[in-house]
């Protein structure tokens, strides 16, 4: 009736998950009791859960970035605390079989479950406001996007008290995540978490190649879009193109694992070069599907605050579309060490270095944005020069890396995990939160405290700094990633600066929620009445903060790059405009309902609960397709109502 | 107007440096060259000196990137009087075509270290020393190493005893997952994997002991799957062969069956002789270890694939 599950599943005798789950648990008992007593319920369902305003979505997708992004770093400074105990004769306070789960908790959320969502968060909010659109192209599929990737989300963080996670890392190579070596539920909560927010993110990728394809504001060609939907156009391709063989390969692992076959076992044929090969044929362009984005948001971030045009934009698109396509053919030198011969080695380290070329263009193009501009120091500016200077020092160890001989010594080794770290921290990360700092304003219409956002940068700066350069001296004296156990003591001093510099970055975080804090009980005070708190240039810029549910109550007419700077220069007499009756698409259940079945699916089919996994499939099929049939989906604004919100603006 | 002492020693920052300064030198002091950066065999070697050389070519653009980044930064910031601003100024031919040529200059040269470093330092080519290459065969266990000396007829496990410059040629699999054979100071590193042969040939120039490890997770005892590299004279080296001769059991189907259990910290033996070709039918999965006996039919075929 339950399959695999019973009540073993629940640790009740290790004390750290039980703790933790009961304060997990408090929580959201304490948050649900405060929106039952406050008569919340009826907001939260009508403006957010049914959203399917790009907006909205777009938001919920970052609070959920944000909040696992507090999961993923308990996870980081227990691995660092563990790493500075458990040193010479001191076994730790972590066993083996918690830390390996905790390891492969970190990576898997921080990828799919941190910076996924913040980038295609930023990407819902900012992108229809740049084209100068009033929505994406498929509203009601957005929000079962975001309901998906906020499944999979839960799905992992229920591993935390029913069952356990995976012990594989976060790759989960076979044949150690073969039924032969990982025989509980970890690797399927980690398969079917993935499985599910995946399709999630696919979705996006059609949605948002269909949307910058074909909705743009009248005049907006292609050489007028920002460079930040550039960004998000060349990684909603690598989403569509780079996905399907993550699920598909997932799906080889399941049918390997559910049914005995051995696509990737040590025998019976199998093999498990081809499933590395795969991961990593998606894994690069995922490299890229989140740093693109951020690219695209520096972008805008340092010519807005240097006051002046992004230099050389059209060499910065080619740049971009460059590194969308090279980011295919460089898969192989995440494993050098596999034994390929020195003709392939050498092929796809060239290839890799070739990255360098546009990405250095862009970096250059950012510096000289900056030359003979005025330059503004608010919070996203100091994460863009943040971002520069750490950047290329990633790019640096990066390109070190994809020499093969060089490779063949630093693979797998603490260098490594600097090396990733940099360029997502440094990259990615700074990225998010320059975003956030930037388009919060037009969010909600206050603009977020500078000096608690100042603070931030610098914890998270030299936080970053202090945590991953003693990792960086670490791989090159020898020690090798996802060590339970230290073997020499001498490498202790520098673990004590990595958990330091762990602890600076708490402090980072905590001036960010400090920051929300002390912003959202003075927003009368620092509200933005003009919806153009920096001097924009880009159209989001344009309309309100926040901006209506249908953002421009005419669509602007494109003449230019900086297409709102160019309305600002050109100044021409306002006249009343002539508003017309927008349609919007109406609030849709779709994509919660769809979720919740889903959960149920993935649930089950984790704990082998046969029956209920075919009812939740069924009912989240049956939901998707009533939705997709449905009539009557939008509903109109009429041109009075819109009149009426333009006045009041 | 401050006395120019004051200047000198100021009063509070030298107190607040002071913890600074002291760890500094302990982390200095605490990372003495080892790994990657002590090398005791000519692929190491000349492995870090790729590594220094490319690390150098790079610095050259990276280093005047970082410093202009902050100087414009400094320079161009709206409180500054002097600065010339131009706002309008957003394209310029030739800055763009030194933007494209510097980082595409760079790459040429190290596409040619790329393709020049990966041919010579190959993992299975072989080295030319003076004597004829040692042949032994590794196997990754959960969580040990064996080595077969399979010219010699004993096996040793975590404890690699190698004559000093005499090139040593590794056949490696896996009889359990994914693992990565590493000897930091002796060079390149290279995974073995089940039912697959990779090759790698390594030399140490000194004698020493030298860590090695497992540098691909592979379960709960990945941690503790260490092993020793003692590299020692050739007279020495003979005098270890026939110690291992004469002691320990033997290594044959059915101990084997009993190592490969899954076990962690083991402490370095050695056997007194090896069933002939137990590599190859560790390969075949001919011999069965405790946690795949029961996977796989007799129905298919061996298999040999040429991993690397």
């Amino acid at each position: 009736m339950l399959g695999r599950l019973s009540w073993a599943a629940i640790p009740f005798n290790e004390p750290l998950p039980m703790i933790s789950m009961a304060v997990v648990l408090i929580v959201i008992l304490a948050v649900l009791g405060l929106i039952t007593a406050k008569g919340w319920w009826p907001y939260l369902w009508d403006e957010w859960l049914t959203s399917v305003d790009h907006k909205r979505i777009g938001v919920m997708y970052v609070v959920l970035g944000l909040v696992m992004l507090l999961r993923g770093y308990s996870d980081a400074i227990m691995m660092r605390t563990q790493q500075a105990i458990a040193v010479g004769d001191a076994q730790g306070y972590l066993p083996p079989d918690h830390y390996d789960q905790i390891f492969s908790a970190h990576g898997t959320i921080m990828i799919f479950f941190v910076a996924m969502p913040l980038v295609i968060g930023l990407m819902n909010f900012v992108v229809p406001l740049q084209l100068g659109v009033r929505d994406v192209a498929f509203p009601v599929l957005n929000s079962v996007s975001f309901w998906l990737t906020a499944t999979g989300a839960l799905l992992i963080n229920l591993s935390l008290v029913i069952g356990n996670f995976a012990r594989t890392g976060w790759m989960n190579y076979p044949p150690l995540s073969e039924l032969d070596f990982s025989p509980d539920v970890g690797v399927d909560y980690y398969l079917w978490s993935l499985q599910i927010s995946g399709i999630g993110t696919l979705l996006t990728g059609i949605n948002f190649v269909t949307t910058i394809l074909k909705l743009r504001a009248p005049g907006m060609t292609y050489f007028r879009m920002t460079v930040f939907c550039w960004t998000a156009l060349a990684s909603s391709l690598l989403i569509v193109a780079a996905f399907p063989v993550l699920t598909a390969t997932f799906m080889m692992l399941l049918l390997d694992r559910y049914v005995g076959m051995h696509f990737f076992t040590n025998d019976a044929g199998g093999n498990q070069m081809m499933y590395v090969n795969l991961f990593w044929a998606w894994g690069h362009p995922e490299v890229y599907i989140l740093i693109l984005p951020a690219f695209g948001i520096f972008s805008e971030v340092v010519a807005n605050f240097s006051g002046k045009g992004l230099f050389s934009y059209r060499s910065m698109v080619w740049a971009t579309l460059a590194i969308c396509i090279l980011s295919f053919m460089v898969w192989l030198h995440h494993f050098f060490t596999m034994g390929a011969g020195a003709n392939v080695n050498a092929f796809f380290g060239i290839m890799s270095s070739v990255i360098a070329v546009p990405t250095g263009v862009k970096v250059f193009n950012w510096l000289f944005t900056m030359f003979r501009g005025r330059i503004v120091f608010r919070t996203p500016m100091l994460f863009a020069i943040g971002f520069i200077v750490t950047f290329v020092i990633g790019g640096l160890t990066g390109v070190l890396l994809a020499v093969p001989p060089v490779d063949f010594v630093l693979h797998n080794s603490a260098f490594l995990v600097a090396h990733f770290h940099n360029v997502i921290i440094g990259g990615v990360l700074f990225g998010m939160l320059a975003g956030i700092n930037y388009w919060f304003p037009k969010a909600f219409g206050f603009t977020l405290d500078e000096r608690l956002g100042k603070a931030s940068f610098w914890c998270w700066l030299i936080g970053f700094y202090l945590a991953f350069t003693p990792l960086y001296a670490l791989g090159l004296v020898g020690m090798t990633r996802r060590l339970e156990h230290i073997p020499d003591p001498s490498w202790r001093p520098l673990l004590l600066v990595a958990e330091a510099g762990a602890i600076v970055i708490f402090c980072g975080i905590l001036c960010q929620v400090a920051q929300l804090y002390v912003s959202i009980r003075a927003r009368e005070h620092c509200r933005d009445l003009t919806g153009d708190p920096w001097t924009g240039r880009t159209l989001e810029w344009s309309t309100c903060s926040p901006p209506p549910a249908y953002n421009f109550a005419v669509l602007p007419k494109v003449e230019a790059i900086d297409a709102f700077w160019q309305m600002k220069r050109t100044a021409r007499a306002p006249m009343q405009p002539a508003y017309q009756a927008i349609e919007l698409p109406r609030n849709s259940p779709a994509g919660f309902v769809t979720a919740f079945f889903a959960t149920v699916m993935g649930f089950s089919l984790i704990w082998h609960i046969w029956w209920l996994a075919i009812l939740g499939f069924l009912a989240a099929v049956i939901v998707v397709l009533m939705a997709g049939w449905s009539i009557d989906r939008e509903e109109e604004i009429s041109a009075a109502e819109v009149a009426q919100t333009e006045r009041v603006r | 107007m401050r006395n120019i002492a004051s200047f000198l020693h100021p009063p509070w920052p030298s107190r607040l440096l002071r913890w600074p300064v002291a760890g500094a030198a302990i982390l200095l002091a605490s990372c003495k060259p080892a790994g990657v950066l002590d090398p005791q065999g000519p692929i190491s070697s000349a492995e870090r000196l790729l590594l220094i050389n490319s690390t150098a070519i790079m610095l050259v653009v990276v280093v005047p990137v970082i410093v202009a980044t902050l100087a414009f930064a400094w320079w161009y910031r709206s409180s500054n009087t002097h600065a010339t601003r131009s706002l309008d100024e957003s394209y310029e031919g030739r800055v763009e075509f030194v933007v494209w040529s510097i980082p595409a200059l760079t790459v040429i040269l190290l596409g040619g270290v790329i393709w020049i470093g990966s041919h010579q330092l190959d993992p299975r080519a072989p080295i030319s020393g003076k004597s004829d290459p040692l042949r032994v065969d590794v196997v990754a266990l959960d969580w040990k190493w064996l080595f077969i000396y399979p010219d010699r007829g004993i096996a040793a496990v975590n404890q690699l005893v190698i004559p000093v410059g005499t090139p040593v040629e590794f056949r490696l699999t896996s009889a359990t997952v994914m693992n990565s054979f590493f000897v930091p100071q002796l060079g390149s590193q290279i995974y073995t994997m089940g039912g697959m042969t990779t090759h790698l040939s390594l030399l140490a120039d000194q004698p020493g002991e030298y860590p090695g490890f497992s540098a691909n997770f592979s379960g709960d005892g990945f941690s503790w799957m260490r092993f020793v590299v003692k590299s020692v004279t050739v007279g020495d080296f003979n005098t270890w062969l026939e110690q291992a001769h004469g002691t320990g059991s033997g290594l044959d189907a059915a101990s084997y069956a009993e190592l490969a259990k899954p076990s962690r910290d083991v402490s370095p033996t050695t056997y007194r002789s090896v069933e002939p070709k137990l590599f190859e039918r560790i390969l075949d999965k001919t011999v069965t270890s405790p946690r795949n006996a029961t996977i796989g039919g007799a129905w298919c075929p061996p298999l040999r694939q040429g991993g690397g």
